[in-house]
C-alpha cells in the first residue's frame, strides 16, 4: 500500500487507492479478489502479494502500453 | 468511545512530530447506508487533533456533489490524503489496523512533499507519461 502512494507522489501520472474491499463487496466480485493484497492496475494489470519495491514499480509499469517508438521487436 | 487511548495519542504525537508541511484530509460521507462512515469520521477528527499541521474537511458525498467530482470521488468512505497539491492518493473504507498504519506514513509523506523510493525507482517513474491508476485491495487486519 505504502508503495503504490509513494508513487502517487512521485509522479503526476499516477494515482492511488487503498480500498478496504470488504466494504465494497462489489468489487471482490468485480475483480474476483481470491487473496489480499491485491493491486488492480489500470483495470488490466493485477498484482497479488506484497511484492519489494523494484518488483512492484516493474509489475505496476508492465500495465503501460509498450513504446511505438520502434525498438524492439516482439516478433 | 474514543479510538485512541492516551499511550497511541502519544506515539502517534511523537510520529506526527515529524510532519513538514501541513497536510490537509478531505473526508467524504453520508449519514446513511455507509457502515463505517461515522466511525472513519471519528477516526480521522481523532487524527486531526493530535497535530495541528493536520486539516480536516467534511463533505457529504450526496450533497457536494461540487467536491465529490473535484476529487473523483466514486464511493465512500473516502479520504484523499492532500498537500499542496493533490497527488491522487486515496483510502476507501475506514482506515484502520495495518490500513491505518498505511495513512499515517502517507501523511508523513505527502507532508514532506518526499516519496522516499529509491533513486532507481524515480529514474523509471519518471519516464511516465500515461495515466496509471493504481488499486490496491486489502481487508481488515
Amino acid at each position: 500500500m505504502r508503495l503504490a502512494h509513494r508513487m502517487a507522489i512521485e509522479s503526476e501520472w499516477i494515482r492511488a487507492d487503498m480500498v478496504e474491499v470488504s466494504e465494497f463487496p462489489y468489487l471482490i466480485t468485480k475483480y474476483q479478489v481470491m487473496g489480499v493484497p491485491l493491486t488492480v492496475v489500470n483495470e488490466t494489470t493485477f498484482i497479488e502479494g506484497a511484492l519489494p519495491e523494484p518488483v512492484f514499480v516493474e509489475e505496476v509499469l508492465s500495465a503501460l502500453p509498450a513504446p511505438s517508438d520502434g525498438g524492439e521487436s516482439g516478433t | 468511545m474514543a479510538f485512541f487511548d492516551e499511550r497511541t495519542r502519544m506515539e502517534l504525537q511523537r510520529r506526527l512530530a515529524d510532519m513538514v508541511n501541513p497536510v490537509r484530509l478531505v473526508f467524504f460521507t453520508q449519514e446513511l447506508e455507509c457502515a463505517t462512515c461515522r466511525e472513519t469520521g471519528q477516526l480521522l477528527r481523532e487524527l486531526a487533533e493530535v497535530s495541528d499541521k493536520i486539516r480536516l474537511d467534511v463533505y457529504n458525498f450526496q450533497l457536494d456533489r461540487e467536491q465529490v467530482e473535484a476529487f473523483g470521488v466514486d464511493k465512500i468512505p473516502a479520504t484523499v490524503v492532500m498537500g499542496e497539491r493533490d497527488y491522487g492518493i486515496r483510502f476507501y473504507g475506514i482506515p484502520s489496523g495495518y490500513e491505518f498504519a498505511a495513512l499515517v506514513d502517507a501523511i508523513l509523506a505527502v507532508s514532506r512533499a518526499d516519496s522516499g523510493l529509491s533513486p532507481e525507482t524515480r529514474g523509471k517513474l519518471r519516464q511516465v507519461k500515461a495515466p496509471l491508476h493504481i488499486q490496491v485491495l486489502v481487508t481488515p487486519t
